[in-house]
């Protein structure tokens, strides 16, 4: 299924027909790929539950451990007013990223992972979803007390065995407003990344609003037993937040 | 639809179905088989799936009791023609007009057929009302959004008695009645005493994994014990087949929600993300127990957030 062009009714395209026959798939195809190579392969494991029992707060897990050379990991929802949830570049580690999104209604979520030829690999599965993921405040706005717990963030790394990584779980507390509901701007965080005690940038992702609130974020860079790590990240409003872990240490 | 914040936070006994409703068709009216399980008892099954239209959201099991002063129900169904089918089908079957409805909790397949009777003879627990007037839009919303043309009619209506004592009789018939909690904030269990019935709600379930989207896990155990303790003979689980032995649901209930914890707990000390313990081994001895995987990612929802946040250290340099 990989084609520079495919010529479908008459109308060239560039991209595969989707599987999942999304009215949006060529448009988000066109943001987020432009002129790279696209195909569908389901090597690119992207895992979530049977049913959304929260739509906002369903968990999606994007594995691609099987391909290997991958410089770039999307998970995305066609039909969320903000499709992209998290752009992941896993510098130094293995492809594996999982998280927390919200879901507007029902939804094809895809996940989609570059090599390093610049080519794409993309699979997902439709998911119902009640609507107003997007649309309904966040609870810590319904309660209240967001501004208290802004920025607070738990975490731990666990050795992962042979291939040297560390599974990382990073949580940060924060509304993740996504700017749909009246009187409450857009103020999420939009970049974690995560570094070695050496300096050496392991991972960094691109966060959007899309991502459930108090997100939280299982990635696998590579890092040794009571290696530190250092996490920064930076919100809409230009906030930064700081916080480092030890692998296998403290839980 | 605009839905409340509400209804995903409180979830539903059943859940959101992969399809959604597409068809706007009129619903076919509800079958309603009550059989007789004690001397003057009935229990009508419910189906054993989650709330969907195939269905019409008739998944928990209703209780008929004959006593002297009239019918008494244990729970109402999820609908308003549900509930006006089964006051129909129970005073045929008795021969007595309805003159009881208890609601055992706020879940709204036990509870949103009330419409069908006077809220004066409509009773449920202080806690159940609450939870009732609080999340009641949010669950009719779901509602309508999954069963469609079922739910035509219902609107969201509340018991208009609530219940003070521990026991009421009914011509000499008495039900104790027990003011428990952990399914939800608060659960009816009904033993009928003449019969030895316990009546135990969402409590109980029987062959069937329990659902957790209200629970409080150390409480329900604590109801479990309390419902071991009575005495009784048989008992109505709010889901699954009646037992006989009247202990075996609340065995099964209980290693079920006594695995659950321990094995969330385990999953995010040992880094687990959401959709890997959704997916984790369910122990072969509960494997009896249906839908066990979709309760078990249910569960996962609605408890991995809290837990994260009381197991995993704090990390941020402030
Ligand atoms: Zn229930």
């Amino acid at each position: 299924m990989t084609q520079a062009s495919i010529r479908r009714n008459g109308v060239e395209t560039r991209y595969p027909p989707d599987p999942l026959g999304s009215p949006m798939w060529t448009y988000h195809a066109k943001t987020v790929f432009g002129e790279d190579r696209v195909s569908f392969d389901p090597r690119v494991k992207l895992s979530m539950p049977d049913l959304a029992e929260n739509q906002h707060c369903f968990p999606v897990a994007l594995d691609a451990r099987e391909i290997g050379d991958v410089r770039r990991m999307v998970i995305m929802a066609d039909l969320n007013p903000i499709p992209l949830a998290v752009d992941y570049r896993p510098l130094a580690g293995a492809p594996y990223l999982a998280t927390r999104i919200k879901l507007d209604q029902r939804t094809p979520v895809r996940g989609a992972v570059q090599r390093a030829d610049g080519s794409w690999l993309v699979h997902g599965g439709w998911m119902d979803a009640a609507g107003g993921g997007c649309s309904a405040p966040p609870a810590s706005r319904v309660k209240g007390d967001w501004a208290q717990h802004l920025g607070e963030m738990r975490g731990a790394a666990w050795p992962t065995g042979p291939d040297g990584t560390a599974r990382t779980r990073i949580l940060i507390r924060h509304p993740m407003d996504t700017g749909f509901v009246p009187g409450i701007p857009t103020y999420n965080i939009e970049t974690l990344s995560l570094t070695s005690s050496t300096g050496t940038v392991l991972g960094e992702m691109d966060i959007w609003a899309s991502v459930s609130e108090d997100p939280a974020f299982t990635i696998m860079p590579r890092a040794g037993m009571g290696e530190r790590l250092a996490i920064a990240a930076r919100d809409s409003n230009g906030r930064d937040y700081h916080a480092s872990l030890i692998v296998g240490g403290g839980l | 639809m605009r839905v409340s914040r509400r209804t995903t936070l409180a979830g539903l006994v059943a859940a959101p179905l992969v399809a959604p409703v597409m068809s706007r068709a009129a619903a076919p009216d509800y079958t309603i088989t009550p059989t007789p399980v004690a001397d003057g008892i009935w229990m009508i099954t419910g189906a054993d799936e989650g709330i969907a239209f195939d269905n019409g959201g008739a998944i928990a099991n209703i209780t008929v009791i004959a006593t002297p002063a009239g019918t008494v129900l244990v729970d109402s169904g999820p609908s308003l023609r549900y509930g006006q089918r089964l006051k129909h089908v129970a005073e045929s079957l008795t021969g007595r007009s309805v003159v009881r409805v208890y609601v055992t909790h706020l879940h709204p397949d036990h509870g949103m057929g009330i419409g069908a009777f006077a809220p004066e003879i409509v009773a449920a627990l202080p806690g159940t009302i609450a939870g009732m007037s609080r999340d009641g839009q949010g669950f009719s919303d779901q509602m309508y959004r999954l069963l469609g043309d079922w739910m035509r009619g219902t609107d969201l209506a509340l018991p208009g008695k609530t219940i003070g004592g521990d026991e009421e009789d009914f011509g000499g018939r008495r039900l104790r009645l027990l003011a428990l909690s952990g399914h939800s904030a608060a659960d009816l269990a009904v033993l009928d005493e003449q019969s030895g019935t316990l009546i135990g709600g969402d409590l109980l379930f029987h062959d069937r994994a329990p659902a957790t989207p209200t629970a409080d896990l150390a409480r329900w155990r604590q109801s479990l014990a309390a419902l071991d303790a009575l005495g009784h003979k048989g008992a109505i689980p709010g889901h699954g087949p009646y037992d006989g032995t009247g202990r075996q649901a609340i065995a099964q209930t209980r290693a079920w929600i006594d695995w659950l914890d321990t094995a969330l707990t385990e999953a995010v000390r040992g880094g687990m993300d959401m959709v890997e313990a959704g997916r984790m081994v369910i122990p072969e001895q509960l494997r009896n127990m249906a839908s066990g995987r979709y309760e078990l990612q249910r569960s996962v929802s609605h408890f991995y957030p809290m837990l994260e946040a009381k197991l995993l250290p704090r990390v941020d340099q402030s």
